[in-house]
């Protein structure tokens, strides 16, 4: 049941991201263009989506388990670092170099589009390299 | 600035990004989890028993859905203008951003939003920011 509620939460993500029109990199870059012709939409998408989001976060803030049962997995971290500052302003980077954040890009990649699937693979890697490092660092 | 009146699309927008914020709904109220795209796909790289599923089953979700929107509105619009090389960079710096900032639009800008987390917030706004200041060294100062 489980994998079930995940697979149409996927689906149902990517439809709102293909109605959006999120799913296409450049409407995201027309948004990231402050200084050119601005397209706005992104913002209503998040207004859109933070609603939804606050009544579901509040709810789920109050019980201990799922509806199905499952243990509540809440980000617990509350340290503002370096780590967090410099990761995103790095994602950002990248966001705008390509218009694609992880979520659009696997879209297109499952719309037939080659280029996404290259941008979800280097996005592995440089995951993949992060751990590598972290683990390095761990062992001294 | 100068909003692009064509482009601007307020209701498409807003619909989707409900439908959206609906899918981030189900999946904590249900599974409890956070619908953060990049640790989804990142939890795969380090996977630990049970865990894993879930994962496969949100990204086949993704996968799937363009093809589940077809069925209905036809073939989604997706315009890719930057080249291969390109692609392979900006997934690059993506992949090492979201991993050291522990989230990406989703996980940060939209879940982190909804829960208020100050955490979030800070990350939302650097992202946006250099997202900003890329696009515009980009366009307006190397072409």
């Amino acid at each position: 049941m489980a994998l079930i509620t995940a697979f149409v939460a996927g689906l149902v993500f990517g439809l709102g991201l293909i109605v959006a029109g999120m799913a296409n990199p450049e409407k995201i870059l027309n948004f990231l263009d402050l200084a050119g012709n601005w397209d706005p939409s992104l913002l209503f998408v998040m207004v859109g989506a933070i609603a939804v989001g606050m009544v579901a976060f509040a709810v789920a803030a109050r019980r201990a388990s799922s509806v199905l049962g499952l243990p509540m997995q809440l980000p617990t971290t509350r340290t503002i670092d370096a780590r967090l500052v410099g990761g995103s302003l790095l994602f950002g980077i990248g966001w705008g170099l390509a218009g694609f954040c992880p979520g659009p890009a696997i879209v297109a990649f499952g719309a037939g589009y080659a280029k996404a699937g290259a941008f979800i693979a280097a996005m592995l890697v440089g995951m993949a390299v992060v751990d590598l490092v972290e683990r390095a660092r761990a062992r001294g | 600035m100068t909003i692009d009146w064509n482009a601007f699309t307020p209701w498409p927008a807003t619909v989707g990004g409900v439908v959206l914020g609906a899918a981030v709904a189900l999946l904590v109220l249900a599974n409890g989890r956070v619908a953060g795209i990049s640790g989804i796909v990142g939890g795969l790289l380090k996977p630990r028993g049970g865990d894993i599923g879930w994962r496969l089953a949100f990204i086949a979700g993704l996968l799937l859905s363009p093809l589940v929107y077809s069925g209905f509105a036809g073939v989604p619009r997706i315009t890719i203008d930057a080249s291969f090389p390109i692609m392979i960079l900006a997934g690059l710096v993506v992949g090492i951003g979201v991993r050291y900032g522990g989230g990406c639009t989703s996980g940060h800008g939209v879940c982190g939003i909804s829960r208020l987390s100050p955490r979030s917030v800070v990350a939302t706004v650097a992202f946006i920011a250099t997202g900003f200041a890329t696009v515009y060294v980009l366009r307006h100062l190397m072409s």
